[in-house]
């Protein structure tokens, strides 16, 4: 089985869009939506959703006002200063716990406990080409990293079950916790980036990730006509860093209306150019 | 700015919508009318502010995180370390008579130091990141969040930059992509915030559920919608329905995509966009006192 992620470091780069397009190509296969607190890609594979599953966090933690002594221990030990003496009593603000328990094993008189929270969960289905699997996270929850982990290992055993050689995996923006989580033990990694200063610089950074786990990496340029000159520059770069790029895709209003239509651009307009250079990027990937 | 001190977050739930597009202008054009004011770069796992705006004598403070070490000699394979980790970042297989703690999943919470009874624990400090502070004019400043590649969370970078940035007049945050905790770090500690994103489906999507968190989280909030006329109207009708400000409509326009990719602001270049800020920034006040 082979798994490749879609990453960017930059949001907005068109992780979705060009993961959503190679989705729908060629074999069928098992896609992995882990941008769990931004998931868009089943608005464009409009999987039938078959089963949905909870994902428990367990990130509220409550006092017990009539249990507590008003010791103050929890708060003194507590390192997110997520307790707060107000109003004549300790509260827990749920913004800031990080939901350690250690206020929990500390209070002498058992008057902290942990509410599971069941608002998130993840979603296996069917779409057109093949498998999908999706979370959603709830709002100003924690453990985004692992319910990612969650729909990686789920993608895993739904390929083993349908016999789908190939997990596609659209990862999250930024360099923490979600985006190791969606990448590692991946076999390749194709890095989306854009031209404009901020997204060459994260391109850098995401490179620095993907080496640090050893994982191969090739990249694509989306909307690169939107600034030649920055799009030069990052070539130079990837020559430079040995690193293969395997598509240039041009800023198209077929790519916008495709995703009006909740379509691919592959699907909406396959004759346009930046339908032609996915299909080129589609066979250097999936045919090697 | 007579209507006192606030601190304002530009936030998306999706990335590449903007926030950094509209925070640097929101900055610029503040500084331009010589507000005491700050901006905070929040996004630190991808910090970029400084691709746009530099500023001078550089200070740089770094942030690091506990990381216990367990001395097997004083260890005695108790396990209650081990039990006591949310996190799984301690190996334990007693049979073995093996326990190592992996760092990089450690949220730094002191549950094991408290759980030790033979003394086998200490910690010791791992770099997460830097905060940057750098003066930009006379009575402004830029402060950089910017975590180390790879560490679990920025969390701890993030809340240290907006430590730094202080209480000022005005003190932008521009915050990191998502509704999970980086997000909320920053966006809780503002007094308003501008939610950036775009009129498509994928837009419109994200947007719900960002302003779903911000709900919770009790924040007064408006919208700019970036790339305006290159999607459709959903979002227009949909903000209409639940009574959301719209605080600005930012068209799309090629030549300022081109101007932005190369590191230019187009607020200090072309006037219409200079005034377009410069409406953004009266129109949050009016707001944050509404």
């Amino acid at each position: 089985m082979r798994q490749i992620v879609i990453i960017s470091g930059k949001g907005g780069t068109g992780k979705t869009s060009l993961s959503a397009a190679l989705a729908t190509m060629g074999e069928q296969l098992t896609v992995a939506d882990c941008d769990v607190d931004a998931a868009n890609l089943h608005l464009l594979l409009q999987p039938d959703d078959h089963s949905r599953h909870p994902f428990s966090t367990g990130a509220k933690v409550v006092i017990d006002q009539q249990l507590c002594t008003q010791c103050g221990a929890c708060m003194d030990a507590c390192r997110f200063d997520a307790i707060r003496y107000q109003e004549d009593r300790y509260i827990i603000s749920e913004t800031s716990c990080d939901g350690c328990r250690l206020c929990m094993r500390i209070c002498p008189t058992d008057a902290i406990s942990m509410i599971e929270s069941n608002g998130s969960y993840w979603t296996t289905g069917t779409f057109r080409n093949g498998w999908m699997v999706h979370a959603r996270l709830e709002p100003g929850e924690e453990n985004s990293g692992k319910l990612v982990s969650v729909v990686r290992e789920q993608s895993r055993q739904l390929s083993e079950q349908m016999g789908a050689e190939t997990i596609l995996i659209d990862g999250p923006p930024g360099t923490g916790c979600p985006t190791i989580s969606a990448m590692s033990g991946a076999d390749l990694a194709l890095l989306v980036t854009e031209p404009s200063r901020s997204g060459f610089h994260d391109l850098k950074r995401v490179k620095q990730l993907t080496d640090g786990f050893g994982i191969p990496s090739v990249v694509v340029i989306n909307k690169y006509d939107l600034n030649e000159q920055v799009t030069a520059v990052i070539e130079a770069w990837c020559r430079s860093e040995h690193l293969p790029l395997v598509g240039r895709i041009p800023f198209e209003p077929a790519v916008v209306e495709a995703m009006l239509q909740c379509r691919t651009v592959v699907e909406w307009a396959p004759r346009s150019a930046a339908a032609g250079e996915i299909a080129a990027i589609h066979r250097q990937i999936f045919q090697s | 700015m007579r209507e006192g001190r606030m601190k304002i977050a530009i936030a998306s739930g999706k990335g590449g919508t903007g926030k950094t597009f509209v925070s640097t202008n929101l900055f610029w054009v503040a500084a331009q009318k010589g507000i005491d004011c700050v901006l905070a770069d929040c996004d630190a796992e991808e910090p970029n502010v400084a691709e746009f705006i530099a500023g001078e004598n550089e200070q740089v403070d770094e942030v690091y995180q506990q990381v216990p070490v367990i001395d097997p000699e004083r260890c005695t394979f108790c396990g209650l370390c081990y039990e006591y980790c949310s996190y799984n970042a301690i190996l334990y297989l007693p049979e073995k008579r093996m326990i190592q703690v992996l760092p990089d999943l450690c949220h730094d919470c002191g549950a094991c130091s408290y759980a030790c009874q033979a003394g086998a624990i200490t910690e010791h400090p791992k770099l997460l990141g830097r905060v940057t502070r750098a003066a930009y004019g006379a009575a402004q400043h830029l402060v950089e969040g910017r975590a180390e590649v790879g560490v679990y969370t920025p969390v701890p970078v993030i809340t240290h930059a907006i430590r730094e940035a202080g209480d000022r007049e005005l003190v932008l945050l521009d915050s990191p992509p998502g509704i999970s905790c980086p997000f909320i770090a920053t966006v809780d500690r503002a007094d308003y915030v501008v939610l950036v994103t775009e009129p498509t489906p994928f837009g419109l999507h994200d947007l719900k559920l960002s302003v779903a968190t911000v709900r919770q989280l009790g924040k007064p909030f408006g919208v700019v919608v970036n790339r305006a006329g290159l999607g459709d109207n959903e979002i227009y009708r949909w903000l209409e329905q639940e009574s959301i400000p719209l605080l600005l409509e930012i068209p799309f326009d090629r030549e300022v995509a081109r101007i932005y990719a190369e590191g230019g602001l187009p607020a200090a270049v072309d006037d219409s966009y200079r005034e377009m800020f410069s409406r953004l920034l009266t129109q949050i006040v009016q707001q944050k006192v509404l």
